[in-house]
């Protein structure tokens, strides 16, 4: 046996031996039947489907659609007006950055959610705006927009000024360059986190439950702890995990797979 | 300019004067008068840090002189009312680094300027970039990324993405000073048979032989200033100014 052999198998058996210590510790103290019980049980599990995808699944996926797409707009928006040459412009994009990352997520959609009825008039806004989609979904594109708007900056930072040059030297306009040679390289770089904004989003969701939501508005976290409460028992929270587990992990691998594919073709 | 055409005008193609440009406390060029005529083959050479490309980079605004003049066709493109744009439409620039759009194949990075900047339809851009790839020697690379092609293939590439904006002009940046030695010759290949065919060329280069063999003037500029210029017979053999038989003698006349 060589030395790097006889050190890896040390690892492994040092492994093994915590695995089993803490195996035997959780055997001896966790109440494994009143957990089966409470939160395992197949025929509630299993009740809880399909409505759960119908609804509350559906509304988790359209919750994060309308927040992602304002976010990536608003997140865009204010990433190139902080590159903007007018004062003005970059101002106003660092105010709004600097302000809805620091506030918590969840103040931010109590604000809007209860603060633009009340300044508009409820019966002014478009009944778009009335429901949780409307006014949830823009309280969270503000949140993630503000995180985007530093992603997407960075991106546009990391393409090389010589691809600037390059563009300008053929005639093409400032709007061009950033359209047509610009972004598309920045997305590339920024695939990644941006993906990783996506998820957080997503779980973000669950957060628009304090705005109140009528039947038929109910995302995943809500429809668990709804349906937890009125049969007394927790299993509709383990389907709604499974859910969320059936929703991100398949993404996570999506997006691995186009950037691998986007990959080689490139640098 | 009055209304005649560019072919039978007798202005220079490039006219600078007293050009002045400074980076910060250095001044990297103190008063330059140069021109290229139409059809012409200018080179010019000099050490690092003399000012040539910040020159070249001069005559398409990709910067901006603090003073002086800068004629393209007899109008002076420092005016703030220049469309910049319309301007470097007809100037090709060629620089050291390629700066092929790495997002496209070849193919798409010799359209996109024809089919952005000059509308072309995608057809028509398509077969122009097919003709200039081919006449570059690459047509059998045109769906490539830049990343698969070789540093010279790469360069070549983009000669063909100037060119297809059909310049009066082509600048080329020290096009060859980032290649490996071996791919050197491929590069110089096209550019010589550009300047054969009558283009009218701005080349900043470090390559002797091809200021020897292929200049119509030689432009030897130091510390920002134009020390000496003329045909590369005079420049290169028979150097008048003590700063440019150093230069020659240093860099081995290679």
């Amino acid at each position: 046996m060589t030395r790097n052999q006889r050190s890896t198998l040390t690892q492994w058996g040092v492994f093994a031996l915590g695995l089993v210590i803490l195996g035997v510790t959780l055997a001896l103290t966790v109440r494994w039947g009143a957990l089966a019980d409470r939160f395992f049980k197949w025929d509630d599990f299993s009740g809880q489907f399909p409505q759960i995808i119908f609804e509350a699944a559906r509304n988790t996926l359209i919750y994060t659609v309308i927040g992602f797409s304002g976010g990536l707009i608003f997140g865009l928006v204010a990433a190139l007006m902080r590159q903007s040459s007018v004062p003005p412009a970059r101002i106003l994009a660092t105010l709004y950055i600097e302000i809805f990352r620091a506030l918590p997520a969840l103040l931010t959609i109590l604000i809007v959610g209860f603060g633009i009825p009340i300044a508009f008039g409820a019966e002014n806004l478009p009944s778009f705006f009335r429901s949780l989609y409307g006014a949830g979904g823009f309280a969270l594109a503000l949140v993630s927009g503000a995180y985007l708007a530093e992603t997407i900056r960075a991106g546009v930072e990391a393409v090389p000024r010589g691809q600037v040059e390059a563009a300008r030297s053929l005639g093409m306009t400032t709007t061009q360059t950033t359209r047509s040679i610009v972004l598309p390289q920045a997305f590339r770089v920024i695939l990644p986190p941006l993906t990783n904004e996506l998820v957080l989003l997503l779980k973000d969701t669950s957060l628009l439950a304090v705005l109140g939501v009528a039947i038929g508005e109910r995302e995943l976290t809500t429809w668990g702890r709804t349906f937890s409460n009125s049969i007394g028992n927790y299993t509709p929270l383990t389907a709604a995990a499974v859910c969320y587990l059936a929703i991100t992990v398949p993404l996570s691998q999506l997006v691995k797979y186009v950037e691998k594919r986007t990959k080689a073709g490139q640098r | 300019m009055t209304d005649g055409q560019a072919e039978t005008s007798t202005a220079p193609t490039v006219e600078i004067r007293n050009l002045h440009k400074r980076f910060g406390a250095h001044e990297v060029l103190r008063g330059i008068d140069f021109h290229v005529n139409d059809r012409e083959v200018v080179v010019v050479i000099g050490p690092s840090g003399s000012g040539k490309s910040t020159l070249l980079r001069c005559v398409n605004l990709l910067e901006t002189p603090d003073q002086g003049q800068v004629m393209i066709d007899g109008t002076d493109i420092c005016q703030a009312d220049t469309d910049v744009n319309e301007v470097r439409r007809k100037i090709g620039m060629v620089f050291q680094q390629f700066n092929l759009f790495a997002h496209l194949t070849a193919v798409d990075n010799v359209t996109i300027g024809p089919r952005k900047v000059l509308k072309c339809s995608k057809i028509e851009a398509e077969q122009t970039a097919q003709a200039l790839l081919d006449r570059v020697g690459l047509a059998e690379h045109a769906n490539k990324f830049p990343a698969q092609l070789s540093g010279g293939q790469q360069q070549r590439v983009a000669i063909a993405r100037a060119l297809a904006m059909n310049p009066e002009i082509m600048l080329f940046d020290e096009a060859t000073s980032a290649l490996d030695p071996e791919l050197v010759g491929e590069v110089l290949g096209v550019m010589r048979s550009l300047a054969d065919e009558g283009m009218t060329m701005m080349v900043v280069t470090h390559e002797m032989s091809f200021a020897r063999n292929v200049a119509d003037r030689v432009v030897f500029m130091a510390d920002g200033v134009v020390v000496e210029e003329g045909t590369p017979e005079m420049v290169l053999e028979n150097p008048q100014h003590a700063r440019t038989q150093q230069f020659l003698q240093q860099v081995g006349d290679r």
